[in-house]
């Protein structure tokens, strides 16, 4: 029985108890994400980070969401209402919805009922995914616009196009994925993995373009210059305070679990256990498989705040010009690969002939890609021509004769 | 070779021909992009940091020892027979820069002996808000009365709490000491008092 059809089973009380219990995991979890990331990120830097609030803090980012619902609300004046209000709760909204097609677990028994921890298993569960997160920009793109002030307006605008440009790699680099697995639903592609490999492995590149493409998609450290406290002050929540401001912040960290709980279920096995581990599965009646599910998805958290605590914030051409020049091209590259490797396979191409099209290509890349290497570095050590000058202000130099300035001669 | 160019461009600057672009200028090697080894080194170095023992004092629960000439809190210390030593000569006064110390000097009387000699501290206060732990006021004093602790934690909600006065500097009894008022000890004079020949109180001084 698949999954689909099992989940197809469920009486509607246990829908609702199901989505209850996904909306409680979302924000439980992000509960718990933020003060593991104070922790985590503390002890990378030499300190311990909060241990006030409960045992070990680990009431600090309750008794936070508390203090800033009780905080004073403030609406600008030169803010346009109702959107304004409405902005967090698209954000938020959207970012939860897209859990609602990860499967969490095997099959469980939950009251009494044979079912899946999965609210839903569409045919198109991935699709899905991918246009509620885009939905869900825009609440950003909308609070920015809205809050009538300058810097939120730039930093939803940079955001969204962020978002945006982030979410064609990803797209690309999920295509793989489907043509592997042969499906879009998120259930089949756990399987799958489960029959055949993580695709995490034979589908290397595309897992470490998801992987880059979802810390710029969630606008997070070293792409988070859509909040580039030094330039925009907060970004696009700027004028936002109180239980609006929540929502975003809410918002963030469910997103960044929901793309974690993503990569683990299409490339690292989703809920199932580690490869010879599968006896595990059994245990507590199926509900173990939502302990491996999380420690993936924690895997990917981790590798979150690895990258916070590592690296500066990359500038924003630099990062649209990673996002568009290398990201994108190498996934289209690599999908045509991935397309072209499955077709020889499906027409029965005896196995010889796929080894000579893989070495083939690799032989290929390599070479363009010194080829282009020797070209950067010719263009590298060119010296200006003598008496040129380039058009744009340079400080004087002994080859550089005239300054440019602004068009003027 | 420099030599001769920097003659070389210092006539031309007399002349007033001198060019920016005939600057001596050597080329800087740019380091170029970091191999993926070394980007790889900062990530076990946050990595690596995560096991090590964190810097973090836990400060009210945990209080670190300060070095131990820190400059904290100010003491008015006493003869070891419990007599003040502050003298009220207001030399901290002077010598300090922020002006944070006032004094005011008293007769010492037979009725009201505080200190030995002619005259004690009858009104000191410093106001911690100007204090700038320089520690001029330390050097100044003749008598060693004045002196600093290491105590840092000077901090309250109201300014007025934040003038110390003379009951507040002042250094607690220790054993063999007797709260002054009371008369020196028998036989000694002031200077007697500075040289330390009193080791502590006589019983004589307390009889009222």
């Amino acid at each position: 029985m698949t999954t689909a059809e099992l989940l197809g089973q469920d009486p509607g009380w246990l829908i609702a108890v199901k989505a209850v219990l996904v909306f409680a995991i979302c924000v439980l979890s992000t509960l718990m994400a933020v003060w593991t990331e104070r922790r985590v990120l503390a002890k990378m830097q030499l300190r311990t980070g909060p241990n006030r609030v409960g045992p070990a803090g680990l009431l600090q980012s309750l008794s936070d969401g508390v203090k800033l619902a009780l905080k004073e609300d403030i609406i600008p004046t030169a803010a346009d209402k109702v959107v304004f209000i409405i902005a967090p709760i698209i954000a938020t909204a959207m970012c939860f919805m897209s859990f609602a097609v990860i499967p969490m677990t095997g099959v469980v028994n939950l009251f009494g009922h044979k079912t899946a921890l999965q609210l839903t298993d569409l045919p198109v569960g991935v699709l899905y995914i991918l246009a509620v997160t885009s939905i869900g920009v825009y609440g950003v793109v909308l609070a920015g616009w809205s809050s009538g002030s300058t810097y939120p307006l730039l930093g939803g605008l940079r955001s969204s196009a962020q978002v945006i440009s982030y979410e064609v790699a990803m797209g690309l680099s999920l295509v793989a994925v489907f043509i592997y697995a042969g499906s879009m639903s998120t259930s089949v592609i756990v399987g799958s993995q489960h029959q055949h490999i993580w695709n995490a492995v034979v589908l290397f590149p595309s897992f470490v373009i998801y992987v880059i493409s979802m810390v710029g998609e969630t606008n997070r450290a070293p792409f988070d210059l859509a909040e580039a406290e030094g330039e925009l002050v907060g970004g696009f929540h700027t004028e936002y305070s109180s239980l609006k401001f929540a929502l975003f912040f809410l918002a963030e960290y469910v997103n960044i679990i929901a793309v974690s709980a993503l990569a683990s279920t299409l490339f690292l096995g989703g809920y199932h256990a580690l490869p010879g581990l599968g006896f595990t599965e059994q245990w507590l009646g199926g509900w173990f498989t939502l302990i491996w599910f999380f420690a993936k998805v924690n895997f990917f958290f981790f590798i979150f705040m690895w990258l916070r605590g590592s690296l500066p914030r990359l500038r924003y051409d630099q990062f649209m010009k990673f996002g568009w020049k290398v990201l994108i091209p190498v996934s289209l590259v690599w999908i045509l690969i991935v397309a072209s490797l499955r077709v020889l396979q499906q027409q029965g191409a005896p196995r010889s002939a796929i080894l000579a099209f893989a070495a083939g290509v690799v032989i290929i890349v390599m070479a363009i890609s010194s080829l282009v290497e020797r070209n950067k570095e010719k263009v590298r050590n060119a010296d200006l021509p003598e008496g040129e000058a380039p058009n744009f202000p340079v400080p004087s130099l002994p080859h550089v004769q005239s300054i440019n300035v602004s068009g003027g001669k | 070779m420099s030599d001769f160019s920097d003659n070389l461009n210092v006539e031309k600057k007399k002349s007033g021909q001198a060019d920016i672009n005939s600057v001596p200028f050597t080329e800087v090697q740019q380091p170029g992009p970091a191999s993926l080894a070394q980007q790889a080194k900062g990530f076990w170095v946050t990595f690596s940091t995560m096991f090590k023992k964190n810097q973090t004092v836990q400060y009210p629960d945990v209080k670190a020892p300060t070095q131990p000439r820190f400059h904290g809190r100010h003491q008015l210390n006493r003869h070891p027979d419990g007599l003040e030593k502050c003298i009220g000569c207001e030399l901290c006064a002077w010598a300090c820069p922020a002006d944070a110390i006032f004094v005011e000097g008293g007769n010492n009387t037979p009725g009201n002996q505080l200190s030995p000699g002619e005259r004690h501290g009858a009104v000191y206060q410093i106001n911690y808000l100007r204090c700038i732990f320089c520690g001029l006021c330390v050097e100044a004093c003749p008598t060693r009365a004045l002196t600093m602790t290491n105590e840092y934690e000077l901090a309250d909600d109201k300014r007025e709490k934040l003038i110390f006065e003379k009951e507040d500097l002042l250094a607690p009894l220790r054993q063999g000491m007797l709260a002054p008022p009371h008369p020196m000890y028998p036989g000694m004079t002031d200077t007697n008092y500075y040289n330390g020949d009193v080791k502590e109180a006589h019983p004589s001084q307390g009889e009222k």
